[in-house]
């Protein structure tokens, strides 16, 4: 019964037809030949842990070296804070981690998180600068590694999410001024590559300024990305608020409302929750894209990585390197795009269901 | 029915482009005076009462609201709006939040009402349209009838002096429209302002004080309702009538 039921199921999908037949055995065929090989290397045969290279050196490519990542984590996680301070990077990655996780779930959705995150930055800011109660100051060119990486996206998320409202609301607001420079920007931003941003704003932006005046580069590059992250998640509201009925803004006009009340309290929470998926697509391709940071010269986790490989001990184990970095873009990557999914699925159903 | 009229309308045209929607419409509803207006699809009953509480910008003429002329000045056309209550034929209720919350959003963030109070007056409200126990549920979790409740509820909710309604019951269920109305007929007798589009005429005969007839943005007739469908004066509205008494 089952036995017969598995061989219907093998025959209609994977050998329907002879091509099929053929891709499904050639398919096998790649597996059986690569996947042995990959769990050994990567797991069987691999170095988890060794006190220099020299037991790597000595495997010679039979196996992984993942003692390299071992040997390097802190560096690679924290850049080159001052080490008896990683605590403080650490704690930060928790707390942002923490604003992120608050945010995703539906029960916290209300204008209470703009404080939350107000509160969650500005404890990140002390812990990564000190210089007050007691943390000793570190200066930020320091800052490096997974922190930077996960820094630069959630300031820069955070600051241009609302920015992005803002334009989004600009563009439709029917002041031909506000509607023009918003559009403006949007179109102008959007026609340039990100990193000519990161360029124009590590190299030209010191030009304009007035002699004297120096803006650090971490945080020029933090303003090209705001700038970059805002024209395209404003695209992504105006989406939303495009999907909203008129008759919700005329009932709400009907009661009174000023245009502020009736888009606060009326029309941005229904266009930002139908806006939710698309954002969180546009917010992981914004994650990948702060790896470009290290074109000019600012050390995010995958320049860490690089930088890593440079130290003469630990060349020729990019493979493992580059490796691990593409598991932590993935490891955040996945979850973001899985939770995106469930609530596709969650938002699609008919009734808003139970209370929040 | 003395003083100063709720509604004063002179010479009042509204154009969508190059098509006259209305054209030089001469209306005034007396304190107390409930209107229905009826007519054929596209005569402008909608556009006419939208620019009570401006909703739609008229061209030309006057439209003076409880003694205030609307105009560009956005200040008067948000406290015109705070004492005229509006029912839509789609409902348009908040989807977002509960019934209670679409009652008191108003009341806590227009009238400054402190939340306990916004609270009771809703209950309140929602007792008179009688669905008090679907309080704490979802709009989409009410049938078109209730909802059309709330609604009515949620512009009670203003204490308006002047209530609106474009065609309540057009959307609903034959079995849903009775409620609907029935609350309607309860808030006439208490003396509210109403200027209700629809086609109901069995309603007209009970609450209207006149018809209102429209056609291609035009009043054709304005009547007391037993004149009116007795002896309608015009071929326009005779013709209207033999339609919607017809089936
Ligand atoms: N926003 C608009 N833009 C262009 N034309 C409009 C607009 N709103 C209404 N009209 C036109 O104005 C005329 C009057 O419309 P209105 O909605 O007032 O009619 P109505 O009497 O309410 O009709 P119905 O019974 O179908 O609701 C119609 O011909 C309509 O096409
Ligand atoms: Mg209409």
């Amino acid at each position: 019964m089952t036995n017969a039921f598995i061989l219907r199921w093998l025959r209609a999908n994977l050998f329907s037809s002879w091509p099929n037949a053929l891709l499904t055995i050639g398919a096998l065929w790649l597996l059986w030949r690569a996947v042995p090989p990959l769990i050994d290397w990567a797991f069987l045969d691999a170095i988890w842990y060794a006190p220099d290279s020299k037991a790597c050196r000595a495997a010679a490519g039979e196996g992984a070296c993942w003692a390299f990542i071992a040997d390097k984590h802190r560096f690679i996680l924290f850049g080159t804070y001052p080490y008896d301070q990683h605590w403080r990077p650490a704690l930060a990655c928790a707390v942002l981690i923490g604003l992120w996780i608050a945010s995703a779930l539906r029960r916290f959705w209300s204008w209470r998180l703009v404080p939350i995150w107000i509160v969650g930055l500005v404890v990140v800011g002390v812990l990564m600068w000190g210089g007050v109660l007691g943390l000793p100051y570190v200066e930020n060119e320091r800052w490096g590694g997974l922190i930077l990486t996960l820094l630069l996206s959630t300031f820069g998320l955070a600051i241009a999410f609302p920015l992005s409202v803002l334009l989004a609301l600009g563009r439709r607001s029917g002041m031909p001024v506000i509607q023009g420079l918003c559009v403006g920007f949007i179109e102008l931003i959007r026609g340039v590559p990100l990193i000519s941003l990161l360029f124009m704003a590590s190299v030209m932006l010191p030009l304009f300024l007035p002699a004297g005046v120096t803006i650090d580069k971490l945080l020029r590059a933090q303003i090209a990305m705001i700038l970059f992250a805002a024209a395209y998640l404003a695209e992504v509201v105006r989406g939303g608020l495009q999907a909203i009925p008129r008759g919700q803004y005329e009932a709400a006009d009907a009661l009174g409302l000023s245009y502020w009340k009736k888009t606060l309290l009326i029309i941005l929470p229904q266009a930002l929750r139908i806006s939710i998926p698309p954002l969180v697509n546009t917010f992981i391709g914004f994650f990948k894209d702060t790896s470009l940071v290290l074109i000019i010269g600012l050390f995010d986790l995958l320049s860490t990585i690089k930088v890593s490989l440079t130290e003469p001990a630990w060349s020729g184990f990019g493979v493992e390197a580059y490796l691990f970095a593409a598991l932590v873009y993935f490891a955040f990557c996945f979850a973001m795009s899985r939770y995106s999914q469930n609530l596709e699925r969650e938002l699609a159903k008919p009734e808003p269901g139970q209370r929040r | 029915m003395s003083g100063q009229p709720m509604i004063e309308m002179c010479r009042v045209s509204k154009w969508f482009g190059a098509f006259q929607a209305l054209k030089d419409i001469d209306l005034s509803v007396a304190k107390g005076e409930k209107i229905v207006v009826c007519g054929p699809s596209g005569s402008g009953k909608s556009t006419l009462i939208r620019l009570v509480n401006a909703l739609e910008a008229h061209d030309s003429g006057t439209v003076i609201v409880d003694g205030i002329e609307l105009g560009d000045d956005l200040r008067k056309i948000e406290a015109i709006r705070t004492e005229v209550g509006m029912v839509f034929q789609s409902f348009n209720l908040f989807p977002h939040i509960t019934v209670l919350e679409n009652l008191t959003l108003a009341p806590i963030w227009v009238r400054k009402l402190p939340k306990k109070d916004a609270d009771a007056l809703a209950m309140e409200l929602l007792e008179r349209v009688k669905i008090p126990e679907q309080a704490g549920k979802y709009p989409g979790q009410l049938s078109g009838g209730q909802q059309q409740r709330v609604a009515i509820a949620r512009a009670l909710a203003m204490r308006p002096k002047l209530m609106l309604f474009d065609e309540p019951t057009s959307a609903l269920d034959p079995e849903m429209i009775k409620e609907v109305l029935d609350v309607m007929v309860e808030l006439a007798r208490e003396g509210m302002t109403m200027v209700v589009v629809t086609h109901e005429m069995g309603f007209a005969r009970t609450v209207a004080d006149r018809v209102v007839f429209m056609d291609q943005g035009e009043i054709v007739e304005a009547a007391r309702p037993d004149a009116f469908f007795a002896a309608p004066q015009t071929e326009r509205a005779k013709l209207f009538l033999s339609q919607i008494l017809g089936h």
